[in-house]
């Protein structure tokens, strides 16, 4: 084994490596405590790009990362092994990001689903055996932890029971990175307040699929990462808006060609949130009412209402069970930014993500209000 | 969800996949949660622990063991019932043959070389089955459809071949650090632990110099009697300072160059045994071959370590100390392969000396493995996005839904707003020989016909061939031409003589004969049908061909014909082909740990995506399905919004 569980212990106690200098010196803690103190300011600043000093990769992380090293670099593999990850609501579209970042070795990963198993929540999900469903009284988020233990030993898997919007804000301090699936638009809102008071920088994600499509959600808040243009490594800085300040944004005031599903995901995501639905419980005897939604926003925003096609949202409504291939396009793509946002490799996505597999495109729309506007 | 209809193609449908390694893990996965009853999977590799990272269904525990029937395990886990048929087999076995593909709807292909992919292609073709084809690299990936008279197949475009290096790059001018790889690999490496009777430039270029080429076979070749220390040394001095000293002699070919430095065992380091620190003892010789290694001896841990000239020679002179008394059973058998880890040792540490020499920069034995196995850049998520694609595009193939095909690329930078961007498919090339014509079948008896009977009787008579040149896979069978050698002609005239069934490559019933003739640039394929008997008044030649109309028509110009002229540009130019895993002589020119751009990956051998960034017709395409999705405002309030309006 890489590394012993001790180790792995004190990395989850500790998330920079500033406040695990101080306990482990007892006796320099007064100075070492500024250095800390220091580091967490930078870590604030640059995401987690500049707390790793120099540690090694074992010789079985090395085997083990082989092909992946080659495409984003050692220094990155050392990044992802010491970040942690929050996911909530694992339907097929977050187990199968949950896959992803465990093949490649995040630090720790927990899972937050307490739902007992039915055969509906499993229709995207490999990771639970159908058979074992009957009976077992463990929880979605349980079945699912101990696979995924199975497949990176080097990866600390568990659970966290609790209903996600009473978790209090020191509860997210744990982690680098919350993922969040099945969220109503109060829930959305309040996580990601949440994550933004942290002292640190919590990279804050949702995503949800409905039928043949998805949509992902990123807030990176403040990021800057290094970008090589011309051989020359370049820093840039992009600013997130929050959730609620994104889909505050007035309709008529977006890219000029915004994706379709952006609309009409905001349009049942508000029909549900009045109706006080559990998310994704809708069904096509819904499509009069969510008609009526749709005109009443259309108007009171100034845009034509062929916009949001009857078709689409049709299809929105009905897609109560997921789409498999469309979970691992969707799932593929959030795990690749995760690791961007963790590594600080690469152009990260700002800030939504659209895929529908009637047309194939896999689209990102920047939606924010800029500053002279707000 | 999978609406009705799409379910009842789903659950009716016979598929076939072809490996089952990082896109196939995903692929299964995919699949099988989305319905699929009965799928075929051949693979035939075995696990092995870098595979771990992104093949999600294997294990450490399965090391070893077949892929295509660890994923069926693994799958039928969280789907009993359905039906999952694994082959550990190369699809290229006689088996695979156009009845067995003509059993499936369509074939999923997540493999990682150009020869299984063109393979199974003309499989497809023969067959009447449609192809989804994939790829990835890095964060790049594709998934193309090719379904026969509707889309351009696999090789409707030219893909480039493997890149080669000149020989006396290799042997007498390297300028990069690959040519040194090259050299140390399979020039240095072969000729010390490889097959003694294979040819070898590195004899070539030291006999030039020398007075004979005894005496030179003499230099390579261990005495009785010889001390491995000095042995070692020996062909250290010998190919680091001696062939250097009388490279540098040849004052000609250092005009324009930098001249090379000789470097001897004795400076680069002391004559003291290396790894005095007791380390040699704790060597761990038992068990596993393949763990044996001088990294290990020496002390050195981290292959991302770049090592100084020093580390490089101690490095040399222990991994050859080991070869000769760990593994010297193995020594005239050995050929390159990256999961050796001392083989990787000894090719790293003699490609840094000789890049010394050169004034190249070394590099470390983690950026020189990746070199010398040609090692692609792979992980989970993208092998995860182009199995969720190829899934949606084998749905709309069995709907028959050709108006919906899609080649999708997955991009690393997005592209019009765009990370995922489908194009229509092209049309098939006219001039494509392995699809615009019917491809041909031809009965005969394999275990009585002569191969002679077959190159008179069809390639010459039928086919119009002048100069015909018979492949079988990547075997040749038959050449003619005058700037062949006289073994060859004498080989070639033998197989002449054999039948069929009993040539070096057997063409049995199912063989997928290649026909060039080069000078009228004219290519086919022959599917091979075994038949006993043949009518004597009917079937003179005692053999029938069928599928070819117009027994002469030739196309002089064969490339030439403009047709599809835009097509055959766009790709020529953008399309490259990879090996994953593939231990052939193909280099990835680019320089590892690099980031590459994708104008860069059009010119790595090694990439399994289509470039396209450059490319007009795909950008029209793409706009081409892009629907008008601007936003129309009841009332322009701001002069903003107005302007939009008058742009559309």
């Amino acid at each position: 084994m890489a590394r012993n569980f001790e180790d792995q212990d004190m990395m989850i106690d500790n998330q920079n490596p500033g406040l695990k200098v101080l306990l482990c010196n007892a006796e320099e803690v007064g100075e070492k405590y500024m250095i800390a103190r220091k580091r967490e300011l930078l870590h604030m600043f640059f995401g987690l790009q500049l707390d790793m000093d120099g540690e090694e990769l074992t010789e079985q992380e090395t085997a083990l990362y082989d092909r992946q090293i080659r495409v984003w670099g050692a220094d990155a593999q050392r990044r992802l092994s010491k970040s942690h990850i929050l996911v909530s609501g694992l339907k097929g579209t977050v187990v199968e990001f949950c896959k992803n970042i465990v093949l490649a070795g995040v630090g720790s990963l927990t899972l937050n689903d307490d739902r007992l198993v039915t055969e509906e929540l499993l229709s995207a999900n490999f990771l639970v055996p159908l058979d074992e469903i009957v009976d077992s009284g463990k929880s979605l988020a349980e079945l699912c932890c101990d696979s995924l233990k199975d497949f990176n030993p080097m990866v600390r898997v568990s659970v966290e029971k609790g209903e996600l919007s009473n978790f209090s804000a020191d509860f997210f301090d744990k982690f680098d990175v919350v993922v969040i699936s099945s969220c109503s638009l109060s829930t959305k809102q309040s996580i990601n307040e949440k994550c933004r008071k942290s002292i640190k920088r919590i990279a804050f994600y949702t995503v949800d699929c409905r039928d043949s499509c998805g949509e992902i959600f990123v807030d990176l808040q403040n990021y800057i990462y290094t970008k090589k243009k011309n051989d020359e490594a370049v820093e840039c800085l992009l600013e997130y808006p929050s959730f609620e300040e994104a889909v505050s944004v007035p309709w008529r005031s977006l890219p000029r060609r915004v994706s379709k599903l952006y609309l009409a995901m905001r349009v049942i995501e508000k029909f549900e949130e009045l109706e006080d639905r559990i998310p994704g419980e809708t069904s096509a005897a819904d499509l009069l009412n969510v008609q009526k939604l749709r005109k009443e926003l259309c108007e009171a925003q100034s845009l034509d209402e062929s916009q949001i096609p009857d078709s689409l949202l049709e299809r929105l409504l009905e897609g109560r069970r997921e789409f498999p291939p469309v979970c691992a396009v969707i799932g593929g793509i959030l795990g690749q930014e995760v690791i961007k946002a963790i590594s600080g490799k690469g152009d990260p996505l700002k800030n939504f993500f659209f895929f529908d597999a009637m047309d194939g495109k896999g689209v990102i729309e920047d939606i924010f209000r800029p500053k002279s506007q707000a | 969800m999978a609406s009705e209809q799409q379910l009842s193609a789903i659950k009716g449908a016979k598929v076939l996949m072809v490996g089952a390694g990082g896109i196939g893990c995903e692929l299964l996965k995919t699949l099988a949660l989305s319905g699929f009853k009965d799928v075929h999977i051949i693979d035939m590799d075995t696990i092995e622990v870098s595979n771990l990272n992104r093949q999600f269904l294997f294990r450490q525990s399965h090391v070893g063991q077949s892929k295509a029937k660890v994923a069926r395990d693994a799958v039928l886990k969280f789907r009993p019932h359905i039906s999952i048929t694994p082959y550990h087999a190369n699809v290229k076995d006689p088996e695979f043959n156009v009845d067995f593909f003509k059993q499936f709807n369509v074939v999923l292909n997540g493999l990682d070389n150009l020869d299984a992919r063109r393979h199974v292609n003309r499989l497809c073709l023969a067959a009447g089955v449609p192809l989804v084809e994939s790829g990835t690299t890095g964060f790049l990936g594709q998934v193309t459809v090719h379904v026969k008279g509707k889309t351009e197949c696999y090789e409707c475009q030219p893909k480039p071949a493997p890149k080669t290096y000149p020989v006396c790059t290799i042997t007498s001018t390297p300028s990069k650090f690959v040519h040194c790889i090259v050299w140390a690999k399979d020039l240095l490496f072969a000729k010390l632990f490889g097959d003694k009777n294979q040819e070898n430039d590195l004899n070539v270029r030291a006999s030039d110099a020398s007075s004979s080429s005894q005496q030179t076979e003499d230099v390579f070749e261990r005495k009785n009697d010889e001390d491995i220390e000095q042995y070692g040394r020996r062909i250290f001095d010998h190919v680091f300072g001696y062939n250097i000293e009388l490279a540098l002699s040849n004052e000609d070919t250092w005009k324009n160059r930098n001249r090379p430095r000789p470097i001897y065992s004795k400076d680069a380091i002391p004559v003291e045994p290396v790894g005095q620190n007791g380390n040699q003892a704790k060597n761990l010789a038992a068990g596993n071959p393949l763990s044996v290694s001088a990294m290990a001896s020496l002390g050195l841990k981290n292959p991302q370590d770049l090592w100084s000239l020093k580390e490089n020679s101690a490095v040399f002179l222990e991994a050859l100390k080991l070869f000769f008394s760990k593994r010297e059973k193995e020594i005239g058998n050995l050929t390159f392969d990256k999961d050796d880890q001392l083989a990787v040792e000894f090719v790293t540490a003699a490609a840094n000396i000789r890049a010394s020499s050169f004034g190249i920069p070394l590099h470390s034995l983690f950026e020189a493995k990746g070199i010398a196995g040609n090692i692609v850049h792979a992980v989970a998520t993208t092998n995860a996005i182009i199995a969720g694609l190829i899934v949606i595009e084998a749905i709309k193939v069995l709907q028959n839904d050709i108006t919906n095909y899609r080649m999708t690329y997955c991009l690393e930078h997005p592209s019009r707003k765009m990370l995922l961007m489908p194009v229509e498919p092209f049309e098939p090339n006219k001039s494509c020989y392995v699809c615009s014509e019917t491809p041909l079948t031809l009965e005969i008896n394999t275990h009585r016909s002569k191969l002679k009977d077959l190159v008179d009787k069809i390639v010459k008579a039928k086919l119009g061939m002048n100069l015909p040149l018979i492949m079988h896979g990547s075997s040749l069978l038959y050449e003619v031409g005058d700037d062949l050698e006289e073994d060859e002609v004498a080989n070639y005239a033998a197989n002449l003589e054999k039948v069929l069934s009993e040539l070096p490559s057997p063409v049995m019933g199912g063989t997928i004969l290649t026909v060039e003739d080069l000078q009228q640039e004219l290519k086919c394929s022959i599917n091979v049908k075994h038949r006993d008997e043949f009518d004597e008044e009917k079937e003179p030649d005692g053999m029938v061909l069928s599928g070819w109309t117009q027994p002469l028509a030739v196309e002089k110009n064969g490339k030439g014909s403009t047709d599809n002229g835009a097509s055959t540009s766009r790709v020529s130019e953008a399309t490259s082909v990879v090996t994953e895993d593939d231990d052939e002589l193909q280099i990835i020119p680019t320089q590892i740990g690099k980031k590459r751009k994708l104008s860069d990956i059009s010119s790595a051998a090694s990439s399994e995506v289509s470039s396209f960034s450059n490319d007009a017709k795909i950008k029209r395409k793409a706009e081409e399905a892009d629907d008008n999705n601007d936003l129309v405002m009841l009332d322009g309030g701001s002069s903003e919004n107005s302007k939009k309006k008058r742009e559309q």
